[in-house]
């Protein structure tokens, strides 16, 4: 549902940041966008909601071009989440907040009263309705963000750098949060160079370097590339370090996470009779 | 904007990047006096192309053009107002109200050129070190580099900020006047609250470097005046003192020598 | 003497209701490279800020118990006394560069302590020399990646020449990579200068392998206090939340399911080889 075709994209400074990208999403996908700082990723999310049309290319989102529809309108399908909360609150309630949208997209009161109120229960903010935004904590933030977008229930949600300045539990909620939408059947679109992350989700990877798409697929085969990985200066998981070291003793390479790790060890063990 | 353009500094340098700031302000600030001392039309013509030499020498011939343009809607006020005036007034008539409302917009040219090459030529750093030396309280220095140094900053984040706030389906570009006036708090909020923040964390990072450590604070560069200094220096001060004898004491010849009578 | 000797630190921010640390005691020797981590809101912030004295003197508030760093009571000087010993790096590059060049930045500190302008040179010189950016001395800060950004910020506290130098999660907006870098300079900093490093970090896998001390925080309080291996390896460590490096996890998951290990990897090098000997017997 969301098609880009050969987009090429210069910045006014003259910096070309996309150099011929393509790429497909379907509804349902769950993919994760990697690569180094710089390497295009937030400025290719940018073409899903219309924030930037192609210099040259087509965008189209539901067979719509990008270039004939004005912003507010994409966000109806395609919800963003900023890397930084504090880009957007500026509300003097949480709840006022997640009406913003809703607001803006002419939403009747009382459904706005409805749809707010899920969002709060959904990120566990109902204790801060009538909180000022500003009061809360970084994490809470985030969550406040998250819901301002989800309230408005976009087929699609992109996430652009979801696990910067978390900690580990923050991130493991994130992560089961992000498998929960995708399961309920909403494009998830993550922006992220935080490989462990990836690894542990299983994604449709997108891999980039340096304004162009290097690699698209399972997660599995793309992060235990070593050729790509160096290529895209992104690090390889943990788990697949260890196992590249292990390789001439017969193992496989592509192990990213913990539980496959074990079960390719413990299968070796026994296969070698101890 | 583009008046503002002509005012920023680029990464060149030439014999006039080189000059000392300090003696770069006493040549604007001769021809500030000059400008204003001056109403007849000839010497202001004269002093506006004295700014040309300047700008081609330092290299600044597109952004200087780029404020003049700028500039140019309003000369032309000055000249329609004083022209406009002057004729239902009648304080001048005929070629002299022509020649004292072209003086006047040229006035107005000059003083906006001359501190245009100033600043086109001058690196805010060199600025700052300028302001340091002249005994400028350090405090202000500071403030004023910080500000230019976050100028790129806050750009890029107002931008961000409007692409996350359209995003959440604000309109920028429709409805009424007001409307669109009150549409802009989600954008000034969240860039208000970001420059206290980015504020409280300088605070932070300029204590924990000494701020404050000695009342003497020293400097990694100074400025040294150089043989094209004291040359500048010269010549402002020739330039203010044939300026001040040529306006009290010779006559100048007026535009109405060089025109037919006019009929206002 | 110890680099840094904390007894029973508790202190609150002005309007906070409740002390951001609690009954805070720890002692941390010369030379020592520690990692401190904990989840969001433990504290590990808010100590760093007692480490070199930005508390009690820039944040009003009582700060309780005693804190000696580099020799010093942090309640009895001011802030600029303890920046000669101590050098804090924060987590925002950004935020932390003021001057219009890279050389400038570097040597503000060194001006503001009003240091003659040929030591100044010479010291910014070297900073910019192990932290690896000569080439980058003239250009302006707005136009360095943050992995760049971040050194700089780093040789501004290095040209100081502290004996301490705390870093509070300095990577959070760097990639993996850029990441790794910083890494290895402050690592640099630590084994070649003899630096006593403190790093608040939440990326452990990529940083475990360069700590001799692990201090885990929760809730304002030191929960954990020790060697990586003994700290990783406990059960109260994976139940705070903590990122545990994952060869930690799954040399764990390889005990738990029967299997007979010795010693603990920290890093993914230490997990192979550990790896490597079991599977040859």
């Amino acid at each position: 549902m969301i098609e880009v075709k050969d987009v090429r994209f210069t910045y006014p400074t003259g910096v070309e940041a996309l150099s011929g990208v393509s790429l497909t999403i379907e509804e349902g996908e769950f993919v994760a966008i990697m690569g180094q700082n710089g390497a295009g990723k937030t400025t290719l999310v940018k073409h899903f909601n219309g924030l930037l049309k192609p210099t040259k290319g087509t965008v189209l989102v539901d067979g719509v071009s990008t270039r004939d529809v004005s912003v507010a309108k994409l966000a109806r399908t395609v919800g963003f989440v900023f890397q930084n909360p504090d880009h957007q609150l500026f509300c003097e309630t949480v709840w006022e907040e997640i009406a913003f949208a809703l607001r803006n997209f002419g939403f009747e009161e009382a459904i706005i009263e409805k749809r707010v109120d899920w969002a709060l229960n959904l990120l566990d903010l109902i204790e801060y309705r009538q909180t000022s935004p500003f009061m809360l904590s970084g994490g809470e933030r985030k969550r406040v963000a998250l819901a301002s977008v989800l309230a408005w229930d976009p087929k699609v949600v992109i996430l652009d750098e979801p696990t910067i300045g978390q900690d580990h539990r923050q991130k493991e909620n994130l992560r089961q949060f992000i498998v929960q939408l995708n399961g309920q059947g909403k494009t998830v679109v993550v922006v992220t160079h935080d490989v462990e992350f990836v690894a542990e989700c299983h994604p449709r990877v997108v891999l980039m370097s340096a304004g162009k798409i290097v690699a698209d697929g399972e997660a599995k085969k793309i992060l235990t590339d070593t050729t790509l990985t160096s290529m895209a200066s992104i690090v390889p998981p943990q788990i697949t370090q260890i196992f590249l070291g292990l390789n001439d003793l017969g193992f496989p390479s592509d192990v990213i996470d913990v539980s496959e790790a074990k079960r390719v060890l413990f299968d070796y063990l026994v296969r070698s009779g101890r | 904007m583009s008046v503002f353009e002509g005012f920023r500094f680029r990464h060149v340098t030439s014999p006039i990047h080189r000059l000392d700031p300090r003696v770069k302000f006493l040549y604007v600030l001769a021809m500030f006096i000059l400008a204003v001392v001056f109403t007849e039309f000839f010497p202001l013509l004269v002093l506006f192309f004295l700014q040309l030499p300047f700008v081609f020498v330092a290299g600044v011939k597109k952004e200087w053009l780029r404020s003049l343009r700028g500039a140019a809607f309003l000369a032309t006020v000055i000249f329609v107002f004083n022209f406009v005036f002057g004729f239902f007034y009648r304080t001048y008539t005929g070629t002299a109200l022509l020649e004292f409302s072209l003086a006047m917009s040229l006035r107005f040219l000059v003083l906006v050129e001359s501190f245009s090459v100033f600043f086109l030529t001058t690196s805010p750093d060199h600025l700052s070190l300028a302001l340091e030396q002249s005994h400028v309280p350090y405090e202000f220095t500071f403030a004023f580099t910080t500000a230019v140094r976050f100028v790129p900053v806050l750009a890029e984040e107002a931008q961000t900020i409007m692409d996350a706030q359209k995003a959440r389906g604000l309109e920028l570009e429709r409805g009424n006047f007001l409307k669109r006036v009150r549409n802009y708090i989600p954008i000034l909020i969240p860039l208000i609250v970001s420059a206290i923040r980015r504020s409280l964390e300088l605070a932070e990072a300029m204590e924990s470097r000494a701020w404050g450590a000695s009342p003497k604070r020293t400097n990694l560069y100074v400025l040294k005046m150089r043989a094209n200094d004291l040359v500048l220096i010269a010549l402002s001060i020739m330039l203010l003192a044939v300026g001040v004898y040529v306006r009290y004491y010779v006559s100048i010849p007026s535009l109405s020598m060089f025109l037919p009578p006019l009929p206002f | 003497m110890a680099a840094v000797q904390a007894k029973a630190l508790t202190y609150s921010y002005p309007g906070g209701t409740r002390p951001s640390i609690r009954d805070v005691s720890l002692s941390i020797e010369r030379g020592e490279f520690v990692i401190l981590t904990g989840p969001s809101g433990c504290g590990k912030t808010t100590i760093c800020r007692c480490f070199n004295g930005l508390i009690p003197n820039f944040y009003t508030g009582e700060l309780k118990g005693e804190l000696r760093v580099a020799g010093l009571n942090v309640s009895e000087h001011p802030i600029y006394e303890m920046a000669k010993r101590v050098g804090l790096v924060f987590q925002n590059p950004e935020n932390q560069l003021f001057a219009l060049s890279v050389e400038k930045d570097v040597a503000f500190g060194l001006e503001n302590l009003g240091m003659p302008r040929d030591q100044i040179r010479e010291r910014v010189d070297q900073a910019l020399k192990i932290t690896g950016i000569e080439e980058l001395r003239e250009r302006a800060p707005h136009e360095l990646s943050g992995g760049q950004q971040q050194r700089v910020a780093i040789a501004s506290v290095l040209a100081m020449q502290p004996e301490i130098m705390i870093f509070d999660e300095p990577t959070s907006f760097l990639d993996p990579v850029g990441a790794q870098r910083i890494f290895e300079v402050i690592n640099d900093l630590n084994k070649k200068l003899g630096i006593t490093v403190i790093l608040v970090e939440h990326r452990l896998d990529l940083a475990s392998r360069y700590a001799d001390h692990v201090i885990i925080m929760d809730a304002g309080q030191i929960i954990l206090d020790g060697e990586p291996r003994e700290v990783f390896n406990s059960e109260t460590a994976r139940l705070l939340g903590v990122g545990i490096p994952k060869a930690v996890n799954l040399w764990r998951l390889l005990q738990e399911n029967g299997l007979v290990l010795e010693g603990m990897p920290v890093s993914s090098e230490e997990a192979t080889r550990f790896l490597r000997e079991v599977l040859k017997r």
